[in-house]
């Protein structure tokens, strides 16, 4: 492991910084990303290292930006697009959704388009409903796009530079929650294959799968669940598109049980695809059914302690566990 | 002013000769006679495809506008991206697409643009720099900035020379009423990006026309003009003009790496789409257009100017027929797709169901021509 301990956001921008010393094709556009340093200071010092013609500042404008880099994607450039948060995603619905992920299969294979979409995403800044989107249930539910959600400062970097490579479009889900999280980061080129979970905790009683931020959770309640004797297995999936299933299912099929933490709301989500899954692979080896935990199904709340109690919280995530172990 | 409720006189430049009032060779004028006849061959057999239902989805027509497509196209290079919106045939042939392409992509067959997974709406031809056919009123000029832009900075930032490209993005007056457009626009001129949107003013989106549903209809240009874009106003039912004016915008935005925003009044002469009764308008509008039809005026200017006799005319648009028909007849011939490509062309990389992508014949007909 290196040796080298940086923060999420400067392993984020390592990730731009190498992709476009690589490639010049690769450029950053979105609010405040060059004379700002970004809003939450990820592109720092890139403006002075790439320039403005790499480095673009847009107005607030999500549609007009957004559709203008994946019209650039589609004549071959790669196009990082930050939003500030993936809330205000929400106005570019049409070029993200209807343009982005479904170029290649409308014109028949003759344009791609490789284009990274990134920003913070998840509540728990205390931002209130609007501000607080997490657009894994809604954005995940289209073919044709990737979806990344890293939950270490390492896979951040390794991640990203993927993300960057990768020749389909790739939303990139970043946690502000996160970006002052420390960890290990390898100096150097250093990627992280897409579709590959990773046990981030091993465990024999029950599997606990998780996305971004919410594995820090799973891994808190694991800790908490250890001291009753309790053996959690964790398992961050890292991308929920391509989804890992085969790592999941080998794991519930020697512990035999599974909950699913997933910080989107519950109906129609990818903790709710990863149940079916689980439930259709591993219908003989589970002892209860599949357990979920998800952001509860309000609209998300301003107050510290309402906010936190939306979450799926540690707290959840044990009762659920012990739930599914039949203890309490 | 040309308007729906004050058209523009069907001849208004068609008074003075020939070789005064354009710089086009007889072989320019020749070819956009003939585009503009195929064009018009491939729209009539289009609709009777659709009423015997061949076609399938919603169809929009292209009679009437035809030498916007023609003339738009013919001004600029053909290494300069063209976008538009879902009434593409006319910009797809006029592009240069095998009409052949274009039919099967309506048949919903594997040898169309897109292997028939885009439909009427949704034209794409690499080879011919076309980058749709899209489906969204204005989702189209956001690409085009972003097409527009990419040319500029793989001219510029990557080449380190200036920028060579300007783009069309056409786009109808209902689109003058998306938000994308203004954040495109804006971003353009801020941007400096050389695109140019080419509104094909037909008066009317979809029933509405454009003084119901859209502020400043008599002057739209100052709508880029809010943007610090120029903005021009061009007839057009008369090729030459739009082909002569279109040039100058074409070059200017080029020149200047610019964008451009013009006012193109032109008239649809059928409906909105196949299911469209058209009782928003009069008779006696269409038949006040329809006598300035594009295809006439030129045909008509070139008589008079000696570059092609009626017997000449008759032969160009019946070799039009005869290309229209064998493009029907392969389409026909050409198989439905796959039921494996139902999961090819989602994902460039092979996982899970998807199984990556393979180019439809258009892209490997042209590469084997090459």
């Amino acid at each position: 492991m290196s040796e080298r301990i940086i923060e999420f956001r400067d392993a984020l921008r390592e990730a731009m910084s190498q992709e476009m010393h690589r490639d010049p094709r690769v450029f950053l556009l979105g609010e405040e990303v060059a004379q700002y340093d970004g809003a939450y200071k990820v592109s720092r010092g890139m403006l002075e290292e790439f320039g403005p013609r790499r480095i673009i500042d847009t107005p607030i404008s999500e549609s007009g930006f957004a559709g203008m880099a994946i019209g650039a994607a589609m004549l071959g450039l790669r196009p990082i697009v930050e939003f500030m948060s993936w809330s205000f995603s929400l106005v570019a619905a049409d070029p993200i959704l209807n343009n982005a992920p479904k170029m290649l299969y409308m014109s028949g294979g003759q344009f791609g388009c490789p284009i990274v979409i990134r920003g913070n995403d998840g509540a728990g800044g205390q931002l209130g409903s609007t501000h607080s989107w997490c657009v894994e249930g809604m954005f995940s539910n289209v073919p044709g796009l990737k979806m990344a959600i890293p939950a270490f400062p390492d896979d951040a970097k390794g991640m990203l530079a993927t993300a960057i490579r990768d020749d389909d479009p790739v939303f990139f889900l970043e946690s502000e929650r996160l970006l002052a999280m420390k960890g290990h980061v390898p100096e150097g080129d250093h990627y992280v294959p897409f579709g590959k979970a990773v046990v981030r905790r091993p465990g024999t009683d029950v599997t606990l799968v998780s996305f971004g931020r919410p594995v820090h959770f799973c891994l808190d309640a694991a800790e908490e669940l250890a001291k009753e004797g309790i053996s959690c297995e964790v398992i961050d999936g890292r991308t929920i598109r391509p989804l890992d299933i085969d790592t999941i299912v080998e794991s519930v099929r020697k512990t035999n049980g599974c909950v699913v933490v997933d910080q989107s709301w519950s109906f129609g989500s990818p903790g709710s695809e990863v149940a079916a899954q689980v439930h259709a692979h591993c219908f003989d080896d589970l002892d209860n059914h599949v357990m979920r935990v998800h952001s509860a199904d309000v609209p998300t709340p301003y107050a510290a302690n309402l906010e936190q109690e939306y979450l799926p919280n540690a707290r959840r995530i044990a009762e659920a566990v012990r739930s599914s172990l039949y203890v309490a | 002013m040309s308007s729906v409720t004050d058209p523009a006189p069907p001849a208004a430049s068609g008074g003075r000769p020939l070789a005064e009032r354009t710089s086009a060779t007889p072989a320019q004028l020749h070819e956009w006679l003939r585009q503009m006849l195929l064009i018009r061959e491939f729209e009539v057999r289009t609709m009777q495809a659709y009423q015997d239902k061949k076609i399938g989805g919603f169809c929009h027509i292209y009679i009437g506008q035809e030498a916007v497509a023609v003339g738009c196209t013919a001004a600029v290079q053909h290494a300069d991206p063209v976008v538009t919106a879902y009434r593409d045939h006319g910009h797809a042939l006029a592009r240069g697409m095998d009409p052949k392409y274009c039919m099967a992509e309506m048949f919903g067959r594997i040898g169309g643009c897109a292997k028939g997974k885009g439909g009427s709406m949704h034209m794409f031809d690499k080879p011919n720099n076309l980058f749709g056919g899209h489906g969204i009123v204005g989702a189209q000029t956001p690409l085009g900035a972003g097409l527009a832009f990419a040319k500029k900075y793989q001219d510029e930032v990557i080449e380190g020379g200036v920028n060579k490209h300007v783009t069309l993005c056409f786009l109808g007056d209902g689109a003058l009423n998306q938000g994308g457009f203004y954040e495109a626009m804006n971003l353009a001129s801020l941007f400096d990006i050389p695109v140019i949107f080419v509104v094909e003013n037909n008066g009317y989106s979809m029933g509405t026309s454009i003084e119901r549903g859209t502020s400043m209809s008599h002057r739209i240009i100052a709508k880029g003009e809010g943007c610090g874009i120029k903005g021009y106003e061009i007839e057009g039912m008369d090729v030459i003009t739009v082909y002569e004016e279109m040039k100058k915008v074409a070059d200017t935005a080029r020149a200047e790496s610019r964008p451009a925003m013009v006012d193109l009044r032109t008239y649809r002469f059928k409906g909105h789409s196949m299911s469209d009764p058209r009782k928003y308008r009069t008779r006696d509008e269409e038949e006040h257009w329809e006598t300035g039809d594009p295809i006439t005026r030129l045909r008509d200017a070139m008589i008079g100017g000696g570059l092609i006799d009626t017997d000449g005319f008759k032969a160009l648009n019946k070799a039009q027929k005869v290309a229209v028909r064998e493009a029907i007849t392969w389409a026909e011939n050409s198989p439905e797709p796959d039921l494996s490509e139902l999961y090819t062309d989602v994902y460039v990389e092979k996982f899970g169901p998807y199984t990556g992508t393979s180019m439809p014949q258009i892209v490997t007909d042209a590469e084997e021509s090459r």
